[in-house]
């Protein structure tokens, strides 16, 4: 018998049901009208009522009118296909639903996620007899450039005895592949799909392991001094128009990962429509196939129903830990996960519950650290090593971080760059805001030289803060070419041209070397007649170091413009004034150790200073 | 099959509740007093057999023996090409002496466009304004807000750009509308002969709040329509805030927890929905939307604009009768720039960062600071660049604005002070002004 409901009450997207029989939280269930079946999920039980929210628009819908129970929770469908596919928040694929029904997305249509008369490639790893469990693999097919494997569902769990594995060949997703017995002897099927609950984070693993391994991005700002670690989570804040979307636009291009899962939540469609057109058409620098081939898409942007928004996030992060669970390093971008606390805000205020601030719910904390505990790297059965790594946009009300889902987010990140409205407005891009992030990972740069830069940029801050109040005449010319030096350091280093097809990204070796090249010159003891002289020097020094920037990696252009760089820099530069040696280690260690330098701090622990910034002072010009 | 009900047992704010059964949500009602006057009402909540309807015309004299009859259905407007020319009220009524459209009925506030059939964005409307089309380009099927406050001429900007731009048709939408801006936009659109291309739905400040709610739904649902018929749709909403204004209302006599400086928590997404009706069709016409938001106290982090400034694809700062070029933002402007001239962006980013350390200087002289011979040269430049390219009265194409900036910076610096690559200095810099530049600098030395 089937269980069955009825509407009692509407308000927006929320409905109140009378039901018969059982429910469970979170459960799918149909609001009927007329001859379409609106998705709903439980989202509230008290006695015979429940409160559903429709994952659509509910205008038409009546008092009276049937809701139908499915017993299932809200999942999303694992097995081979998901990649390169475009979803909506409730894994409807968008594509295959505009060849259906065209312009709009119409009410109460949807289809299934996985294409089910496409035959894969099934090479079997098992052998009868065998015995296996959640998560184990009993074959793989390949799924573009990756090797999918097919797995034991993760909602088995006893121990199995493989009774029947299918011969390498074709197999649809709903064939059975293999046929597994438990220990009292109950067979089970096993096909190369399954559901998955998106609520649940899946857990069929060893071990969980702590994020040491940097995950490079080619952005120089991030890898160099606040990078990301594969199965960490990072946070990126900023108002709006500062960079966030092209911010993660460039990393999902570049980022060195096995898949990218991208969820577009309650933004822009055209930006999410730039990537989808665009995509197939760029090549993957690291497999030089399309970039699509690694890139799975979700979105609920902001016109769309806004439960699905909601739950848009939970799908994107379950396909993710399912290719996490084929010992791959995936990458979930999130823009912008205040949407989705806005979605709860709704529904929250829907079900008139108590507020917290700024009328969000009082358990968005424990919602927003639940959704960061599922990035993670960990250590398989098989021994192999997945990862799931987490970036969230944030959109703060106002563009002040003083707002309760940033702070929330904050507590629980590994790495905070803070995108600021100056730096955009400046068209500093990317506008990352190097005194206000921070990051608890360790990147490939050495922990000395990423402490002497956030030094010393802190320090010309102050100098820079100094100028604005005395001027340039009441400035030292010390002080004022210290300045000009970082503000070149931010100028070709911090700064990247997104549209540049070189500049765009920068990969590890190529960083070093070029950190290496300007870290020499900012220690480098310069001589200059005035303060014109030296702003003229720094500029015809940016232009070139720009055009250094430009050229492809070790072409003749890029060697050209460092020795061009290197010359330049040798013409003004002069033994070190023994006076002056204390102004330099003042720069590096006398900004108080502001409390964003102690949250980087984190990643410094351990790691002794054996050498001081000032010990880096090059003897000779080889050094540089 | 008509319902009609008799009893009303509450009245708040607009909001009337009546006791009914087989309702459907998002319904409307007619409701109609015995002296024969009638407002259209919309079901908000339905709560058991009470029945929440959000009253247009507002709640004022109803009383609770009012007649209130069930239409059957949802908002809806009339489409066909009868609309060009014609003017509405916030229900759809004439406002002009036109007569009442009922033929082919489309519903208001439909389904959003699947992403997969939407386009990238690719032609450039051109404005003849500089710092819209060198520095901010319009693109069709954009969503972009004027930023402004109350008393600048945020709608004359706007009737212009409707004018220049050639686009098929014209939906104006009016929120809480001056009546003298009512009769401004018509009078212009009319002598310009631009009348017969456009339809508007304007709510005037003296009309009732409610209907303000009404007028972005209508307008785009027409829109939408005339873009899936092949036409290039320029929708004109203003003033936003208006609408987020009765938006607020409405919530806050829904007894809803408001979230931010008493806005209800859903005003994102309120605004999200009809902002983005903007389009560009694969295989059909776009729709491009420019709104205004006034912004309380000119703050931009008031709930209205930073919601909006979150949804959009970019804001124009109009500010003392200009637009900044500072904070304006067009984020579609990369999608055409590239393919104009190809000195376009560089020379772009050149001007624009130019004017930053104009501005700068001007803070040092205020402050009294010496000024460097490389301040006297901003300062020249800042006067030129305000003069010759921001202000509103410069009316130029595209090409002759990017010439202007060359001589502006001809006149003022020497090629290498510009940051422009050299290839292009080489190129664009204009042949006197190189000759006596040339002259000026071995004359110093
Ligand atoms: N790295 C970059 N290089 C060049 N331009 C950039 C860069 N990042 C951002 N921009 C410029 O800033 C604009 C806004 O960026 P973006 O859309 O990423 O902002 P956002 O922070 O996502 O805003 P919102 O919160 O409204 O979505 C872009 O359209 C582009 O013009
Ligand atoms: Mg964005």
């Amino acid at each position: 018998m089937e269980n069955q409901g009825r509407i009692i009450g509407i308000n927006g997207n929320v409905v109140t049901i009378e039901f018969e029989g059982t429910v469970r939280q979170n459960e799918v269930v149909y609001a009927v009208l007329d001859n379409t079946y609106l998705k709903s999920e439980v989202i509230r039980i008290k006695g015979n009522r429940a409160e559903i929210q429709v994952f659509d628009n509910t205008k038409g819908l009546k008092s009276g009118d049937k809701v139908k129970l499915s017993g299932k929770l809200l999942s999303v469908k694992l097995g081979p296909g998901l990649v390169g596919q475009l979803y909506d928040g409730l894994q409807n694929p968008l594509r295959q639903l505009a060849e259906k029904s065209g312009y709009f997305l119409e009410r109460g249509k949807y289809i299934t996620a996985l294409a089910e008369d496409k035959k894969w490639d099934f090479t079997p790893c098992v052998s009868h007899g065998d015995r296996v469990r959640k998560g184990d693999a009993v074959g793989s097919v390949p799924e573009g450039m990756l090797m999918h494997k097919i797995m034991i569902p993760f909602y088995l769990s006893d121990q199995y005895e493989v009774i029947e594995i299918a011969q390498p060949g074709s197999y649809g997703i709903q064939e059975q592949i293999a046929l597994i017995k438990n220990k009292k002897g109950n067979r089970i099927p096993v096909k190369m799909c399954f559901n998955w609950p998106v609520k649940k984070a899946i857990t069929a693993y060893k071990e969980r392991l702590s994020p040491t391994e940097p995950l490079n991005t080619g952005i120089r700002i991030i890898d160099t001094l606040f990078p990301i670690a594969k199965g960490g989570t990072y946070c990126i804040p900023g108002p709006f128009g500062a960079g966030k979307t092209v911010l993660q636009q460039i990393t999902s291009r570049y980022a060195e990962v096995d898949i990218v899962i991208l969820a577009a939540c309650g933004e822009r469609a055209s930006e999410v429509v730039e990537t989808i057109l665009n995509f197939p058409k760029l090549i993957d620098p690291h497999t030089g196939k399309s970039l699509m081939e690694r890139t799975i898409i979700i979105c609920n942007t902001s016109s769309m129903p806004v439960a699905a928004r909601e739950s848009s996030v939970y799908t994107a992060v379950t396909l993710a830990e399912y290719y996490r669970q084929m010992g791959l390093d995936v990458l979930l971008l999130a823009d912008s996960t205040s949407r989705w606390a806005q979605a709860m805000r709704e529904k929250s205020g829907r079900l008139e519950e108590i507020p917290g601030e700024e009328a969000f719910p009082a358990y968005l904390e424990s919602v927003i650290a639940g959704f960061y505990e599922r990035a993670g790297r960990v250590r398989l059965k098989d021994g192999n090593i997945g990862s799931v790594t987490i970036g969230g946009t944030v959109s703060p009300a106002g563009g002040s971080f003083e707002e309760p889902v940033t702070q929330a987010t904050l507590k629980v990140v590994g790495a905070f760059q803070a995108l600021s409205k100056e730096r955009a407005d400046a068209r500093r891009f990317p506008a990352i805001g190097p005194l206000e992030s921070w990051s608890r990972y360790k990147g490939f740069i050495d922990t000395p030289t990423r402490k002497y830069i956030l030094k010393t940029l802190a320090h010309a801050n102050e100098i820079e803060q100094m100028i604005k109040v005395v001027g340039e005449e009441g400035t030292s010319l010390e002080d004022y070419v210290f300045y000009l030096q970082s503000e070149f350091f931010d100028n070709v280093y911090l700064q990247q041209n997104a549209f540049d097809p070189v500049d765009a990204a920068t990969p590890e070796n190529r960083q070093k070397r070029v950190l290496d090249l300007i870290t020499g010159i900012l220690k480098k003891w310069l001589q200059f007649r005035d303060k014109e002289d030296a702003r003229k020097f720094f500029n015809r020094l940016r232009q070139t170091f720009l055009d250094y920037n430009t050229s492809t990696w070790k072409s003749d252009s890029f060697y050209e413009c460092e020795k061009k760089i290197q010359a330049m820099v040798a013409e003004r530069s002069a033994p070190f004034p023994e006076t002056l040696l204390s102004h330099i280690s003042l720069a590096a260690i006398e900004p108080d150790m502001n409390s964003t330098l102690k949250r980087s701090e984190k990643a410094f622990e351990h790691e002794s200073f054996q050498k001081e910034p000032w010990d880096n002072i090059p003897e000779n010009e080889e050094n540089l | 099959m008509k319902k009609i009900y008799n009893k009303i047992i509450q009245i708040t704010g607009n909001v009337i509740t009546v006791s009914a059964a087989n309702i459907k949500y998002g319904e409307l009602a007619r409701v109609s007093s015995e002296y024969g006057d009638s407002s259209l009402a919309e079901v908000i909540k339905i709560d058991g057999d009470r029945v929440h309807l959000q009253v247009f015309s507002g709640s004022s004299g109803i009383s609770t023996g009012d007649e209130i009859r069930f239409l059957g259905h949802q908002m809806q407007v009339s489409f066909s090409d009868n609309l060009l020319g014609r003017i509405f009220d916030g229900k759809g009524d004439p406002r002009d002496r036109g007569p009442l459209l009922t033929e082919s009925l489309i519903e208001t506030g439909g389904p959003s466009v699947n992403p997969a059939k939407r386009v990238i964005a690719s032609r450039m409307i051109h404005t003849g304004i500089p710092m819209i089309d060198v520095f901010n380009s319009l693109v069709e099927s954009q969503k972009i807000s004027i930023f402004t406050t109350a008393g600048e001429p945020y709608n004359e900007l706007m009737a212009r750009i409707a004018l220049q731009a050639e686009v098929d048709v014209i939906v104006l939408g009016g929120m809480g509308l001056r009546f003298d801006d009512y009769l401004f936009f018509k009078d212009t659109l009319e002598n310009e002969g631009a009348l017969s291309r456009s339809v508007f739905f304007v709510h005037t400040a003296s009309d009732p709040v409610v209907e303000c709610l009404m007028v972005p739904d209508l307008c785009l649902a027409v829109a939408e329509k005339f873009a899936l018929g092949g036409k290039n749709v320029l929708a004109l909403l203003t003033d936003m805030a208006n609408f987020c204004d009765a938006l607020k209302e409405i919530s806050i006599t829904m007894e809803q927890v408001p979230s931010n400086r008493g806005y209800p928590g859903d005003l994102y997404s309120q605004l999200a929905s009809r902002y983005e009706k903007a389009v560009d069709f694969e295989g059909a016409g776009s729709v491009t939307i420019l709104s205004v938001t006034t912004m309380p106290g000119n703050d931009v982090t008031h709930p209205i604009p930073d919601n909006t400034g979150y949804i959009t694809e970019g804001q124009y700062y109009l500010n003392n009768g200009r637009i900044e070029p500072f904070g304006s933002l067009s984020r579609l402007k990369q999608l055409v720039n590239k393919k104009t001239r190809e000195d376009h962006r560089p020379l772009m980013d050149a001007l624009v960062r130019l004017y930053a350390y104009f501005e700068e200087t001007m803070e040092k002289k205020s402050m009294g600071f010496r000024m460097s011979p490389w301040d006297k040269k901003l300062l020249q430049y800042g006067m030129l660049f305000e003069l010759e390219l921001m202000d509103l009265s410069v009316n130029i194409p595209l090409e002759q604005a990017l010439n202007r900036g060359w001589e502006i910076l001809a006149e003022c610096f020497l090629p290498e002070e510009t940051g422009i690559p050299t290839k292009l200095t080489d190129k664009f810099w204009p042949e006197e002004m190189r000759k006596s530049n040339e002259k000026g600098k071995a004359h110093q030395e």
